[in-house]
């Protein structure tokens, strides 16, 4: 079976994220970027599941502009087989990419696509579940465990009340969440390996898909600052401090 | 005019507190009426609860034994064919409405707006983003409006309401490709909920292991408070992860948060910004915890929660 892998191009998580004082947005010019950590991730579950026997090929795709070359190529480096790029320059949301990823699926006929839960830029943990929604396929959203048997995957998912299990029928849509691994280092050697892999550049219209109409971002501001408080010496002071408050009795 | 529905999320006999902070949301909206949709397999005791929460007009109770555990692809379906009534479409923003709304949103063909934190007009909303890092207001388009409410970012909404309870049959066809196996809870079920709880007392990687982590128990229950955790604690295995609390855990909002042995990573601070007065206890006193906290002790965890428990008693 084929495993199609969806990443994303984001804002590393080390940098302490500006907003521009005009509110158009926040800094990316001269920003590290990276491979959504999520992404990586779900690259990493497609990777052991080919690994254990279970699977015959791995395709990492993204969508975006020509710079996100970068981050399938590190899928490459990781041990993706191949690689597509839905090239645009315009800014993607959800609904549109779960379209381009159902019209990939209807052409590559994938057994199982992995997602990240959630982008670490949007923060919108969407488009697995839509895609699903429009292929009719059953979804097992932030995933800490898949076991794949035959024609079923037994997923465990990390959920508000603990953790949960479903068992659906593949094709399916997974997200992975934090805990499903730990994804491997690249080496070198293997990234000399990857610039030799396949990328194929496709365009939206390609592929046959209709944009959706998207929300509009009318402007980005900076969040209130909590501001810090006092340092106090002694557990007394503390004590004395939330009893004013209120806050214990 | 708008009309709003909201979908209640429960364990079959209890509706969650995320439901009635999303309830406060939608009166925002300055909405003609505010309907909620219990769907479950027996839901007539969610269905009182969720009717006397004030400004609810109407709680439609969906009830099919496939609703008997909340798996995403069965309410789906559901909701949908009840949606096309109202304007919005709501749900808290916990793992259930996270699960389940860009479900619904994609077959309606509409997007949906995650994490609501605050409502300007019917389609102007706030949300954050870069883990709250940034706040975006944004417009949706013509269309019904799907979103997820931000609960930390709302109170809950009170009790004293009387809306009428109706049954709702739906008819409509119910994928086989999915099947609900089990869900284990991480213990602990006798203490508040964490997303609910007043007060919440949290450990970090600094308490060490999953045996001291016994004192944090402790002094949550001498306090009747939730029990939390850094991301780190979870993932070294100090405490099961329906505890964690951050940006990819739970965002809560408590009155009083108390973290102790947790150096502050941004993505815990993500999910304790709305806390109303934040305590923090580290031997380090150069851990970012301190910059956001409203009393800060540096010394030795287990030393201070030793003299706080002798204060208390």
């Amino acid at each position: 079976m084929k495993i199609i892998v969806g990443v994303k191009r984001v804002v590393d998580y080390n940098v302490r994220i500006q907003v521009k004082p005009d509110g158009s947005g926040v800094v990316t010019d001269g920003v590290k970027m990276s491979l959504n950590p999520f992404d990586e991730i779900a690259i990493e579950e497609a990777l052991r599941i080919k690994e254990s026997g279970k699977a015959e090929e791995v395709i990492a795709v993204t969508i975006g502009a020509k710079a996100c070359q970068e981050q399938l190529r590190t899928a490459l480096a990781m041990g993706a087989d191949r690689a597509i790029h839905v090239e645009t320059d315009e800014g993607i949301q959800p609904l549109t990419a779960a379209r381009i990823f159902k019209a990939l699926c209807d052409k590559e006929a994938p057994k199982l696509v992995i997602f990240g839960k959630q982008a670490i830029d949007d923060d919108n943990s969407q488009t697995a579940q839509m895609l699903a929604a429009l292929s009719h396929w059953p979804q097992a959203t932030f995933a800490s465990e898949v076991v794949i048997d035959a024609d079923t995957a037994s997923v465990t998912r990390e959920v508000d009340a603990g953790l949960e299990t479903l068992s659906v029928d593949l094709p399916a849509v997974v997200s992975a969440d934090l805990r499903l691994n730990e994804p491997r280092y690249v080496k070198l050697p293997d990234i000399m390996k990857a610039k030799r892999k396949p990328i194929d550049t496709v365009s939206i219209s390609d592929l046959g898909v209709e944009v959706a109409a998207g929300i509009k971002v009318l402007k980005t501001t900076a969040p209130a600052k909590r501001q810090a408080g006092i340092m106090v010496e002694t557990v007394e002071q503390l004590v004395v401090a939330l009893k004013e408050k209120g806050l214990i009795k | 005019m708008n009309k709003v529905l909201v979908i209640a999320e429960h364990d079959g006999s209890n509706l969650n507190g995320s439901t009635a902070r999303a309830i406060s949301c939608a009166k925002d909206i300055q909405a003609e009426s505010i309907d909620i949709v219990v769907l479950a397999a027996d839901g007539s005791s969610v269905a009182e609860q969720a009717a006397a929460l004030a400004g609810v007009n109407k709680v439609l109770l969906v009830q099919n034994p496939a609703n008997e555990h909340p798996v995403a692809a069965f309410l789906a379906p559901q909701i949908e064919s009840l949606a096309t009534d109202y304007t919005h479409v709501l749900a808290p923003s916990t793992t259930f409405g996270k699960d389940l709304m860009p479900r619904i949103a994609a077959h309606l063909g509409v997007p949906q707006i995650s994490d609501i934190m605050r409502v300007e007009s019917a389609t102007i909303f706030d949300r954050p983003v870069y883990a709250g890092n940034a706040i975006i207001t944004v417009e949706a388009p013509a269309g019904i409006i799907v979103g997820t409410v931000r609960t930390a970012s709302y109170p809950v909404a009170e009790n004293g309401g009387s809306a009428s309870i109706e049954n709702r049959e739906v008819s409509v066809e119910l994928p086989s490709h999915t099947r609900f196996v089990s869900v284990s809870t991480g213990g602990g079920e006798e203490r508040p909920d964490l997303q609910a709880a007043a007060t919440v007392v949290s450990g970090g990687r600094g308490v060490g292991s999953e045996e001291n982590f016994k004192v944090i128990y402790g002094l949550a229950d001498k306090l009747g408070a939730a029990v939390g955790a850094s991301r780190a604690a979870v993932d070294v295995g100090f405490i099961p992860n329906d505890h964690q609390v951050g940006q990819t855990g739970k965002i809560i909002a408590p009155d009083l948060y108390m973290a102790f042995g947790i150096s502050g990573a941004i993505q815990h601070l993500a999910g304790i910004k709305d806390a109303g007065t934040i305590v923090a206890v580290n031997k380090d006193a150069d851990a970012p915890i301190f910059e956001v906290a409203d009393f800060g002790l540096v010394g030795d965890l287990f030393q201070v929660i030793e003299d706080l428990e002798k204060a208390l008693a």
